[in-house]
């Protein structure tokens, strides 16, 4: 038996609220499906099962508020038997849909119960009218139909909460060092419109893919930058899967990860970073995206400021910001000139890294921006 | 007062012919041999053969003259002696008989009260041991009667003989020597089925000689905790729908009891009704303890084999309830 329970959605989430379910009993699942959507305080989010299996029972109704860690559902292991449930139950092939007697389907309308989620006890493992009723009564917050609250919450307030609650426990805990470096895009710019001479506007790329490359690049030699600090014990990630902040035009942001960045191509990363920004834009992330970022980059783009001194978002232990790129005076060779360039900024934690290697990184980063067509 | 089955027949027929002077009876050997199963014993003395007629063994001759009799204002009583021999009279009943007030328009009623035995268990093999009720159920324009207790033995007969149209009276041949309490109001309808044994858990719908073996199984669950009510149909058709409906909304479970061979049967029918009627109030699919699709064995073992019995009906029962 497999136990399938909520998972934390972000390090700032203790409970959430089960919207649907995108699977029932008998359905067999694969590593990585999307089998419900949570609401967190920030989005609705697809959440991903992270095991293969067949779905016996979906232990929680639509519409419960329930803390981190408990069971969603229990599974067997792909190919074991099913849990014993009559004797005529062995001939049943595990997709059949669970057999639900007329009456005990009429009265889990009336009580607002999910007969899927309900474990059958009759015939041929039947849910019967006592079972629809004992579940009704085992589940003690109103019936999904009828608690429209999930889709009433106030998301900007929970959200502004949920930044609040992760921010203040970044600020507190983590001792951040910030450093900054200006570098020169001229280079990247030009080979950037290269790049995108042949293409339709829609395949162009932008020049946060660029940076994002090699942020993911730059940080194989710094492993104390990307990873997790819990528990007192510095946890450095195999990969870097970037969290993207992406700014919500009703207020707030969010920060999805790209996964595995420096394996992806300049064109891969595009696509999904295009698909992030509409996802997260539109309420629909996916849980791994969640939780898996092992840094954050910040982006402030054509209408940000200069420079970020960013707040790392905790377990994490680094955050890379890229100011505006804008004309600088420039001095190279003793001569001045105007080039286009980005102010590099790195907030990282001093209980995992030092300054050293982090201003290290700063120029492997800005080496990197020098030679994009090795991105 | 304590009677059996057989006596409270004879004491409704004898009641019946010094009630009414239309009233005679008349049938195989219902005269000088007493009938087959003696319920007319002692009435060709007590009263002369105008009004206890024996007939030839020519169960379409005598029940067409029946159909005659009832038609020309008297109220005969016509003994068939089984099911299986009325097969020779089904034209006289669902032709005639059950025709005739619409054929004539109106004119003509038939009333007409037809009893016969029907059932097996006493070993008298397939040519006299059949339960063809359903047969008749079938047909519009008669009623069916199946008296399956000592009351409605003695009280089914007064209503069938008031009744306008054909009755037709089916006596299971297991309960003649059935004794028990005549209550002293034995007075009934023709209309309603009855709660013989109240429950809430499954309804056991039964009639006529399944009905002793439904409240044996009934009680045999209740002392594995489990509250059948048990349901006596009486009357098979017009089918008392409404009891029917009232307690499986009550129980959502359903088990008919019905010695008819399963194929085409009443049981068939009444499960037909419930799922029609009763959908969303089932909590189980319902089930069928019927004979088995056999001619009607002579042999003991055999015939108890292939009857509907009380473990037939505890072990449906709890298949049903338990997962």
């Amino acid at each position: 038996m497999l136990e399938f329970k909520l998972p934390a959605l972000g390090a700032d989430m203790d409970e959430g609220t089960l919207l649907d379910w995108k699977v029932k009993p008998g359905d067999t699942v694969s590593k990585g499906q999307v089998v419900a959507i949570v609401d967190t305080s920030k989005a609705a989010v697809d959440v991903e099962i992270w095991f293969d299996g067949v779905v016996e029972e979906l232990k929680i109704p639509p519409g419960e508020r329930i803390p981190v860690g408990t069971v969603l559902a229990t599974l067997r292991e792909p190919g074991a038997a099913p849990t014993p449930a009559g004797p005529s139950a062995p001939h049943r092939a595990s997709a059949v849909p669970p057999r639900i007697s007329p009456a005990a389907r009429k009265r889990a309308l009336e009580l607002n119960v999910d007969p899927a989620g309900v474990t059958g006890t009759g015939p041929g493992g039947a849910v019967t009218l006592a079972d629809v009723e004992q579940a009704a009564a085992t589940v003690q917050t109103p019936p999904f139909a009828a608690e429209p609250a999930p889709e009433k919450i106030d998301r900007q307030a929970e959200m502004r909460k949920a930044i609040a609650a992760a921010m203040s426990l970044s600020k507190r805990e983590i001792p951040h060092y910030y450093l900054a470096e200006t570098i020169p895009m001229a280079r990247a710019q030009a080979w950037l419109t290269a790049a995108n001479a042949g293409r339709p506007i829609t395949e162009r790329l932008l020049m946060a893919v660029v940076q994002l490359k090699a942020v993911a690049l730059a940080l194989r030699q710094f492993p104390e930058l990307n990873g997790y600090y819990r528990e007192g014990a510095y946890q450095p990630a195999p990969a870097a899967h970037l969290g993207v902040a992406i700014s919500l035009r009703q207020g707030g942001l969010i920060a999805p990860a790209i996964h595995e960045v420096g394996d992806k191509t300049l064109e891969t990363l595009m696509g999904e970073l295009t698909d992030l920004v509409k996802r997260t834009r539109a309420g629909s992330l996916r849980s791994s995206e969640l939780t898996d970022a092992t840094i954050t980059v910040t982006n402030l783009g054509e209408q940000g400021a200069e420079l970020v001194h960013g707040v790392i978002h905790p377990p994490q232990v680094a955050l890379i910001g890229f100011g505006r790129i804008g004309e600088r005076a420039w001095v190279e060779n003793g001569a001045l000139s105007l080039i286009p360039a980005v102010t590099a900024s790195l907030a990282a934690d001093h209980r995992v890294s030092d300054g050293h290697r982090g201003a290290l990184f700063l120029i492997e980063l800005r080496r990197l921006l020098q030679e994009p067509e090795i991105l | 007062m304590k009677m059996s089955y057989r006596e409270a027949l004879r004491e409704a027929l004898r009641e019946a012919l010094r009630n009414d002077p239309r009233v005679f009876l008349m049938g195989e050997d219902v005269g000088k041999y007493g009938g087959a199963y003696a319920v007319s014993k002692g009435f060709l003395e007590e009263f002369g053969p105008e009004r206890i007629r024996d007939t030839p063994l020519a169960e379409l001759g005598f029940t067409g003259a029946g159909v005659g009799a009832a038609c020309g204002g008297l109220r005969p009583i016509v003994e068939i002696m089984t099911v299986n021999f009325s097969l020779l009279a089904l034209d006289q009943i669902v032709n005639t008989a059950a025709l005739l007030r619409h054929m004539s328009g109106g004119q003509f009623s038939v009333p007409l009260v037809i009893r016969m035995a029907t059932g097996a268990g006493r070993q008298l093999a397939a040519q006299h041991s059949h339960s063809l009720e359903n047969w008749y159920a079938h047909v519009p324009g008669i009623r069916v009667l199946a008296p399956a207790t000592i009351a409605d033995a003695r009280g089914m007969l007064a209503p069938a003989l008031a009744d306008p149209d054909p009755v037709v009276i089916f006596e299971h041949a297991q309960l003649y020597n059935l004794e028990d309490e005549c209550p002293a109001d034995w007075r009934c309808d023709i209309a309603r089925a009855a709660i013989r044994r109240p429950g809430d858990q499954v309804s056991l719908l039964t009639y006529g000689g399944s009905l002793p073996k439904t409240l044996l199984a009934a009680e045999e669950l209740a002392r594995d905790g489990v509250a059948a009510e048990v349901i006596d149909l009486r009357v098979l058709r017009p089918l008392d729908m409404a009891a029917i409906a009232a307690s499986v909304q009550k129980t959502h479970r359903a088990v008919i009891v019905d010695e008819g061979w399963k194929t085409g049967s009443l049981a068939g029918e009444i499960v037909a009704r419930l799922v029609e009627e009763c959908f969303y109030d089932l909590d189980a699919a319902p089930r069928r303890v019927c004979s088995e699709e056999v001619p009607m064995p002579y042999a003991k073992h055999l015939e108890d084999a292939a009857l509907p019995q009380p473990a037939k009906i505890v072990a449906a029962v709890k298949e049903m309830l338990s997962a």
